[in-house]
């Protein structure tokens, strides 16, 4: 009977981080990339894109995430129609993961060599080729890098998002372990999520060493 | 042609140095590259900051043009001019007799298309290989994949790089990452090619061969070669014409013979004394302003431009014992540059007598110090 539910919980948990950090990732790099690039010297500058955008991620990224969730309940609702379940809780997730994600693949994208960027100038590159061509795929391992951190963190919030409603690991461990006293699916959970993680990590890690060719 | 650019491409110059204005402005009407009293200012935290100030020059076509100068001096800026990776505050760039200073964005990817670059950190994306390194320039101007492969394999058997092609920049030797960088410079057969402190980053020998490579280029392709650079060797080993730059000025410029062979200006001086024989060092730590008793020697300098010194006919002109110091003499495009300094003892003339006679045979001679 647990079992079933804890199996419930981590296709919701992979469903509520999945789709989420997909869309912080579509969402989070053309993010970064507008941020670097319409910085002060940047190929695209435009300082007051720059402020309001960096003030906005400032935002959503000072807002602790529990707190976020509860502000965001009028705007989940207006989305998805409902604030509980798994859909419910993908709202909130993006919104926090999105500026989280991006501010990271900037440092990448800003860390790539201004060499580069003037090497791709002089050989008659337009400023999109170099968004293309050498920006994204030099910064490439470290915005993988990233995006690991990013989907390790959301693990840990939907947990927090689980505890409110939204079902997965975290609503089974605050059900079981935390109303119930049950240290048996309390530990399962911790394992589970401990298991989760370190692939997770391990994976990305591989990925991005072999995508490094510097 | 524009009228404004008719304008200013009109000769000019003052009469008296038309014999040197020729051989210093050959052409100056078919320039490939010409600057007209470019300026460029920096605006710092402290205010403006000029970086380059009243820059006339003229590059012809097909030859290797020298920009030498201190760190700071302004050689970055203006190199980066041709091609407008830097946007001059004043003056102009003409390039084939066209301004390129109200380029846009459209026309300016073609120009840059039309001129290569390769820079001292070579600058090659790490995340490629040495092939989609070379074949980048041509995939964003929407070349054909067949057209690509012919013209890339091309270029890397030009720099010897035909084993290569798998590679990723990291794999590589600084020549050979240089030599990537040429070949991707190369790949639009650009008529001008800039060289960014090319080879400032590589050990001696491997300067050596990317020079040769550049001179390759420069005489198969017929391509204006433009450097820049600190080091005097690299402007002896392939430019023919050299410009000195201090504090953003032109302070000195002509056939590299000329400019070696007897530089005028302080910093041109300076940045020769690497190459410059020097006196030993345990002569220099002996010698004195005057003489001190009345057997001393005379070390005297003597400077050979265009041809080789006639040994026999100067040691007899000075009448006394003459010994070698130190001295050489070098081949710069084909003249021959000589150094000698010689101590002279027990000789009969008067200090300024030596000098007279010095000078007959040698362009410039001129007292260092007395040794006893």
């Amino acid at each position: 009977m647990w079992l079933d539910r804890l199996w419930q919980g981590v296709i919701d948990t992979f469903l509520m981080v999945g789709v989420s950090s997909l869309i912080a990732l579509m969402l989070g790099i053309p993010l970064a990339v507008i941020l670097v690039t319409s910085g002060k010297g940047g190929i695209f500058e435009a300082p007051t894109i720059n402020k309001v955008l960096g003030a906005f991620v400032n935002i959503f990224r000072s807002v602790p995430f529990l707190i976020l969730m509860v502000a965001l309940i009028p705007f989940t609702r207006l989305i998805v129609g409902t604030t509980y379940g798994v859909w419910a809780a993908v709202v909130p997730l993006t919104i926090a993961a999105t500026p989280f994600f991006a501010r990271i693949a900037e440092v990448s994208l800003r860390e790539v060599d201004h060499g580069l960027i003037e090497a791709a100038q002089a050989m008659g590159c337009r400023r999109w080729h170099i968004v293309w061509h050498v920006l994204l795929p030099e910064a490439l391992p470290g915005i993988v890098g990233g995006f690991t951190i990013t989907i390790v963190t959301m693990i840990n919030s939907s947990a927090m998002a689980g505890a409110i409603g939204a079902g997965g690991l975290g609503d089974i461990a605050y059900r079981y372990g935390y109303q119930r006293f049950d240290t048996q699916v309390m530990l399962t959970v911790i394992v589970l999520l401990v298991v989760l993680v370190a692939a997770i990590q391990l994976g990305g890690d591989r990925l991005a060493l072999r995508l490094n060719k510097r | 042609m524009s009228a404004s650019a008719q304008r200013v491409l009109a000769p000019g110059g003052d009469a008296p140095h038309a014999a040197v204005q020729a051989e210093l402005h050959p052409q100056k009407q078919h320039a490939h590259v010409r600057f007209i009293n470019l300026g460029k200012v920096y605006e710092g935290p402290q205010g403006q900051v000029p970086a380059l100030q009243g820059i006339d020059l003229d590059i012809q076509r097909g030859e290797v043009f020298g920009i030498i100068g201190r760190s700071g001096a302004g050689k970055s800026s203006l190199i980066r001019t041709i091609n407008r990776l830097e946007k001059p505050s004043t003056g102009r760039v003409l390039i084939d007799q066209v301004d390129i200073g109200d380029f846009n964005e459209d026309t300016l990817v073609a120009l840059r298309r039309r001129i290569g670059m390769i820079f001292q950190h070579f600058n090659l994306m790490s995340a490629k290989t040495v092939w989609q390194n070379v074949e980048l320039p041509l995939k964003v101007a929407g070349v054909p994949k067949e057209q690509r492969q012919r013209k890339v394999a091309e270029l890397l058997e030009l720099v010897g790089l035909e084993g290569k092609h798998k590679a990723y920049p990291a794999q590589l030797s600084g020549g050979q990452k240089q030599r990537v960088g040429i070949a991707r410079a190369l790949v639009h057969d650009p008529g001008i090619l800039l060289c960014d402190e090319a080879t400032s980053a590589l050990d001696p020998e491997t300067t050596q061969s990317i020079l040769g490579l550049l001179r390759e280029i420069n005489q198969r392709l017929g391509l204006t070669i433009i450097l820049i650079t600190h080091e005097m060797a690299v402007i002896r080993e392939i430019c023919d014409r050299v410009v000195v730059l201090e504090k953003g000025e032109v302070v000195e410029q002509g056939p590299v013979w000329q400019v070696f062979g007897n530089p005028q200006h302080e910093v041109s001086k300076t940045l020769l004394a690497p190459l410059q024989h020097a006196l030993p060092e345990d002569v220099q730590a002996r010698l004195q302003s005057h003489p001190s008793e009345y057997h001393a020697s005379v070390v005297l300098d003597l400077q050979f431009t265009g041809s080789e010194p006639d040994l026999s006919a100067l040691f007899s002109v000075f009448g006394g014992r003459v010994s070698l110091l130190h001295g050489g003499v070098e081949r710069i495009q084909g003249r021959a540059l000589g150094h000698l300094l010689l101590a002279i003892s027990h000789s009969p003339l008067s200090v300024e007598e030596l000098l007279i006679r010095a000078r007959k045979h040698a362009q410039q001679a001129e007292v260092v110090g007395y040794v006893a």
